[in-house]
């Protein structure tokens, strides 16, 4: 093996830990298991019983794929694998910040939980809930409990095109309306923290607190 | 084959077993043959409504523990031929029958006659499951009041779940006090809870006689309310009725003060 290794082997507390590469070819990372477990690493794979934990890194294998590489790790009568993982992909990472669709009525006693944004495209009743990390836009009326910014983010919104809610709550700010704010016209509005207490606002005053670079054309 | 329709409402007292005597006798009226099943074991109360509690010998459980047959559990009402009920055991409860013995019940009725009207209990536990079971379609119950709404909006939610088709019927509407913003409106009840509505029944006195005297009050012409429900039976079996303009029967006089200028 002249050329870059594909794979470490690291011994830990519990036993082994097998390094995967996760950007080259996954035959080649296979070969390269072969060669390791019956050449090269001979004295150090024989002897008592070891566990093996194996890490692939940020590659998206398959379960047919997994199941090759426990399979040949255990070859080796004295490997046991233990767990066969992957991190999290970066991809995921960026789907918190993806918008969802959702089409239906959230009913009373009926909750829906999202990790990004989420547009519903709906209502939601009272007694109704809706947590989100991201921010929540309700393309109807917005009667139930919202939770925006469950995993702690404060700079996420509710909006609705008819706000009337039971509860909005933002990271961990609880805000009861009617008691706590109420507006004569409850169209096209959206709540928000400022200073650690919820605003609402018209839809038409979020540009303030944050704008999108828009490139006009024309004149 | 006939149809099987549950009413169901969640909350108690809305007027289930009203809707379902009425709805069952109107549909009578008709010349259609109907069974009534009350599911609400422990509480049962259709056959008071119907005034025919005492002709009850077999009941529900003991068609489901195999002591009697279907048929010989049927109660025919006093006062039509095609109109029949299975009446809920009073010593039971509603763990004492699952939803498959119940279904099996209502598919075999439906064999014999054109419409079995299912009365829920109220709640959404197992006599709720039980109820549902068989049915084709529920019409859903509520009154004006937020907490009414509020549970007809969970059962609609399980009923979507069960795949069951729900029709609306807003019971018990005081238009004096609709008028004066004190009472929910129709189209506010309708919004929240955006099914179709099959119907609404205006608040009346006489049906609470009618319930005390086992007469079901379909009967009574002179009743709103009765109105109301045969319009609501006439829906079911398709015809376009327009619904009930609630405010015309205090009318005459009323008008005839505000065209003097004094109402």
């Amino acid at each position: 093996m002249t050329e870059k290794q594909h794979i470490t082997i690291k011994g830990v507390k519990e036993g082994l830990v097998f390094l995967l590469d996760d950007k080259c070819e996954f035959s080649q990372l296979l070969d390269e298991l072969h060669y390791k477990l019956d050449t090269s690493h001979q004295q150090l794979l024989t002897g008592p019983l070891v566990h093996v934990h194996v890490k692939l890194g940020q590659r998206q294998a398959s379960e047919e794929q997994k199941e090759q590489i426990v399979n040949t790790i255990r070859k080796r009568g004295n490997l046991l694998v233990q767990s066969v993982e992957a991190e999290p992909a970066v991809g995921e990472a960026a789907a918190k910040d993806e918008l969802k669709m959702l089409t239906g009525i959230i009913r009373s006693g009926q909750t829906i939980e999202h990790t990004g944004h989420l547009l519903l495209m709906g209502d939601l009743n009272p007694g109704g809930t809706l947590l989100c990390t991201g921010d929540i836009y309700v393309l109807g009326s917005l009667r139930g409990m919202a939770h925006a910014g469950i995993g702690g983010r404060t700079d996420v919104i509710i909006a609705a095109s008819q706000l009337k809610p039971t509860q909005l709550r933002i990271a961990d700010v609880i805000s009861r309306p009617p008691d706590e704010w109420i507006t004569g016209d409850t169209l096209m509005e959206f709540a928000f923290l400022q200073d650690g207490q919820m605003k609402i606002d018209k839809l038409s005053g979020l540009f303030r607190i944050r704008r999108d670079p828009i490139v006009f054309k024309g004149v | 084959m006939g149809e099987a329709i549950v009413v169901t409402s969640g909350k108690g007292g809305v007027g289930k077993t009203t809707t379902s005597a009425n709805l069952g006798t109107a549909l009578a009226l008709h010349g259609k043959k109907v069974c009534m099943v009350d599911t609400d074991i422990g509480l049962r109360n259709l056959d008071v409504v119907m005034g025919l509690e005492n002709r009850i010998i077999y009941d529900l459980i003991d068609v489901a523990e195999g002591r009697c047959r279907l048929n010989q559990a049927l109660v025919k009402d006093k006062r039509f031929d095609e109109l029949y009920m299975l009446p809920a055991a009073q010593t039971k409860d509603k763990h004492d029958v699952s939803p498959e013995q119940v279904r099996d019940m209502v598919l075999e009725l439906k064999k014999d006659y054109d419409f079995v009207i299912i009365d829920c209990p109220a709640g959404i536990e197992q006599g709720f499951r039980n109820a549902v079971a068989g049915a084709d379609r529920a019409i859903v119950v509520t009154t004006p009041e937020n907490a009414a709404v509020r549970d007809a909006d969970r059962i609609i939610g399980l009923l979507e779940q069960s795949h069951i088709p729900a029709l609306l019927v807003i019971n018990r509407i005081r238009q004096s006090m609709v008028k004066s913003g004190e009472m929910l409106d129709i189209d506010e009840i309708c919004q929240v809870l955006a099914i179709d509505l099959l119907g609404i029944v205006p608040d009346d006195e006489k049906v609470i006689k009618a319930a005390n005297s086992g007469e079901p009050t379909v009967m009574d012409p002179s009743s709103r309310a009765a109105i109301a429900y045969r319009n609501i039976a006439r829906r079911i079996l398709g015809d376009k009725v327009p619904l009930m303009q609630l405010d015309d029967k205090a009318g005459m006089l009323q008008r005839f003060r505000k065209f003097l200028g004094i109402g």
